[in-house]
């Protein structure tokens, strides 16, 4: 039937379970209060035709849906999509508003209660409120809605348990009247009045699903809706605080570049510290090396190796130096799973206090001459750590042309932790020149390319437009929360892909296909690039692992400027099989490809350019490798200034096109 | 004038947004046309961070170019 709106979501609602639905803006503290409904024992699915996950659990014989943060429900983004089917299938909703801002929280607030269903409103962190000299009157605020108002401060559990017994005291507020009337014109075509709502606001989503038109009334409803939210907190609350606090001061501090650059390298800094020196040195050590290899891959063959020989094809795909059941397993919980905490710990940790989006206003200048927004410094710092788990983040991003030149600067020009760690092993062995020769050609590569792309991509790409909350101190036992959950989600989405790039590159081992390759690229290494016959073999190792590539190069005894050649090369190389992978679930097959042969292309060629440049200028003293550099910057410049040229020459002739349009 | 002439410590009225989109979202925030607002901060060449209230927002600078604003 067409009206089944909340069917899309693949949840087993029991027979005769009501769907307790919790709705609210990002950060207003909905996971508390549903895990405090549902304890321990929560479903994650995946929303249909999106990429977000939904939680559900039960409370007694109903069930309780969380849905994603939003500031309203509309089409604007896969968010509000998708909390605005769940809302609209909920036989009730517990709308957590925050305190402090409820000018903006109550705007959702009341778009829910006008879309008919029934609403208990949690209002929390009121203690942050009072705080900050806020007074809010919930009593006179539950009698203006129309619906029962809780004050709670739900990190602290206060208020919950009064949620939970006032939960089916939840009750339709009081609508805007005359939107009543316009909805009630709708109602003789539309049998739910939130879908009849959203259909007057313009949503086509909705509109289709009845074959109607949508309405274009959505300005002139949310207009109303702001004069009325507005009249209500002028009404409920009392404000006797003093602006400008310690916290305002620091979060101007970490917006403007004087001093947040400095602020951004310490946060940096304290990472670097704990996830390169600690993590990938100590923690994996112990992971990877003693327990994985130590203990876990001679007890995996030798339990295997009962069954079929080692040296057997099954037993080379399974058990072998690219071993489904040994590589992946020691790569993925030895390696990859320690870094990836590290790193979501980070991002949880700046999630909570509020940084991330100070960092995003910061950035957004640079990152939009490369065609991103600010929000984009989350996937390329995370792609430090694992670019895998990056290219999942990447869903963050505002638009398909975003996401496109994100993914590929990331599989393209930045080094996974893994492969970091071996490259500043070898770096630490050539001058300091050298490493700033090969800092500054990646930094080029990512500049350029990101520019290009930017100029050649058709469309625009998103503006920032970003809530700052305001700063606060992070709470740990959130963000080790946050730090689980991320973790495991990227798990259960790379492990099998993992495995999958491990069987790959075994049956390409098994079949000689890997001696192939290795053959057919040594022209290239040596010619081109400058460099010993076996670095190709370096190159197809690369193909599984970045940091496979990486090490094998480390063998070599190599002169400074290969060493700068190689590992120039063998970044921009194709990301490892796991990203690939990825980059084909996450993007169609012919951009994947696109991008595959591309890295490939660019990876040779700018290894190349440093090889043929250092030739012709020379490398002997630290002048003559300055000039290399001097001669890579300027054609990254020539290309940069070229493409501008080209965009501005283009523009004027799209705006008139517009006009004559 | 436009919102990325602004100078930080300004307040100013919206007069008009340009983009659809982002006017419905921007009434959601509370910054409908009309309002009165304070500009908290202008990050050179990047983004304008303006406020209303508690309500922190930072903006594009090319959001802001498309951004009809008066000083009084």
């Amino acid at each position: 039937m067409s009206h089944c709106h909340g069917c899309s979501i693949q949840i087993n609602i029991p027979e005769g379970a009501r769907r307790i639905v919790l709705a609210g803006n990002p950060n207003a503290g909905k996971s508390v209060f549903f895990n405090y409904l549902t304890g321990m024992y929560v479903d994650v699915s995946n929303y249909p035709g999106t990429t977000l996950e939904i939680s559900h659990g039960r409370y007694k014989g109903d069930v309780v849906i969380d849905t994603p943060g939003v500031y309203g429900i509309s089409s604007f983004n896969d968010e509000e999509r998708v909390a605005r089917d769940v809302i609209l299938s909920a036989d009730m909703v517990i709308n957590v508003v925050n305190a402090v801002y409820l000018e903006r929280d109550l705007f959702l607030t009341q778009q829910i209660i006008d879309t008919g269903v029934p609403v208990l409103v949690a209002l929390n962190m009121v203690d942050e409120a009072a705080r900050q000299g806020l007074h809010v009157d919930h009593q006179l605020l539950s009698q203006l809605l129309g619906v029962p108002v809780i004050p709670t401060v739900a990190v602290k559990k206060q208020g919950l348990e009064e949620v939970k017994q006032q939960l089916w005291q939840s009750r339709r507020g009081h609508a805007d009247e005359l939107l009543q009337q316009e909805l009630d014109k709708l109602l003789s075509k539309v049998s739910n009045p939130g879908e009849a709502l959203l259909i007057l606001e313009g949503d086509a989503a909705v509109a289709e699903r009845h074959g109607l038109q949508p309405l274009d009334r959505r300005e002139e409803i949310y207009l109303q809706r702001r004069q009325r939210v507005n009249q209500l907190v002028g009404q409920v609350v009392k404000d006797s605080s003093k602006t400008a606090s310690l916290t305002n001061s620091l979060s101007r501090m970490m917006i403007k570049p004087l001093t947040g650059i400095p602020i951004l390298l310490l946060a940096l800094y304290a990472m670097y510290q704990i996830i390169g020196v600690f993590v990938a040195g100590t923690v994996v050590g112990l992971t990877e090396e003693t327990i994985m290899i130590g203990h876990f891959e001679p007890a995996i063959r030798s339990l295997v190796g009962s069954f079929i020989s080692e040296e057997s094809i099954p037993g080379t795909i399974l058990i072998g130096e690219f071993g489904v059941l040994t590589m992946t397993f020691t790569y993925v919980f030895g390696l990859l799973m320690p870094l990836v905490m590290g790193f979501y710990f980070f991002l949880s940790l700046f999630e909570d206090s509020g940084y991330l989006p100070r960092l995003a206003t910061l950035v957004d200048r640079l990152l939009t001459s490369i065609g991103l927004n600010g929000r984009a410094v989350i996937p390329l710092i995370l792609g430090l750590g694992c670019v895998t788990m990056a290219t999942i983040t990447t869903r963050l991003l505002g638009s398909e042309r975003e996401r496109r030149i994100a993914i590929f600067l990331l599989g393209l020009t930045i080094p996974c932790s893994a492969q970091l760690g071996v490259i500043a092993g070898m770096l630490a062995a050539v001058g300091p020149e050298f490493v700033a020769l090969y800092t500054l050609v990646i930094l080029s590569v990512l500049v350029v390319t990101g520019t290009l792309m930017n100029t050649l991509l058709s469309g625009q790409s998103s503006n920032l437009l970003i809530d700052l909350p305001p700063l606060r101190f992070p709470r740990l036992p959130n963000v080790l929360t946050k730090t689980g959950i991320k973790s495991y989600q990227f798990l259960k989405e790379a492990f099998p892909l993992f495995a999958l790039g491990a069987l790959i590159i075994s049956v390409f081992q098994v079949s000689g296909i890997l001696t192939l390759l290795q053959n057919s690229l040594a022209p290239l290494t040596v010619g081109w690039l400058g460099l010993p016959k076996e670095a190709a073999t370096a190159f197809i190792m690369g193909l599984i692992r970045r940091d496979f590539g990486a090490a094998g190069l480390a063998d070599m005894p190599l002169t400074s400027i290969q060493t700068v050649v190689s590992l120039t090369t063998i970044t921009l190389f194709v990301p490892c099989i796991a990203s690939i992978l990825v980059m084909f679930k996450e993007r169609t097959k012919k951009e994947a490809a696109i991008m595959w042969l591309s890295t490939w292309v660019i990876a040779f060629f700018i290894g190349g350019i440093v090889a043929q440049l250092s030739q012709w200028l020379g490398v002997s003293t630290p002048l003559e490798v300055v000039s290399v550099i001097g001669a890579v910057l300027a054609l990254a410049a020539i290309t940069v200034l070229s493409a501008r040229f080209l965009k501005k020459s283009q523009l004027p002739r799209s705006s008139r096109s517009k006009e004559v349009a | 004038m436009t919102l990325d002439r602004i100078k930080r410590g300004q307040s100013f009225k919206i007069s008009h947004i340009l983009n659809d989109t982002v006017r419905s979202q921007a009434i959601r925030f509370g910054i409908a046309e009309g309002e009165w607002l304070t500009c908290e901060e202008v990050v050179p060449a990047g983004p304008i961070v303006i406020r209303k209230n508690r309500q922190q927002i930072a903006l594009g600078r090319q959001l802001a170019k498309e951004i009809n604003i008066s000083l009084n």
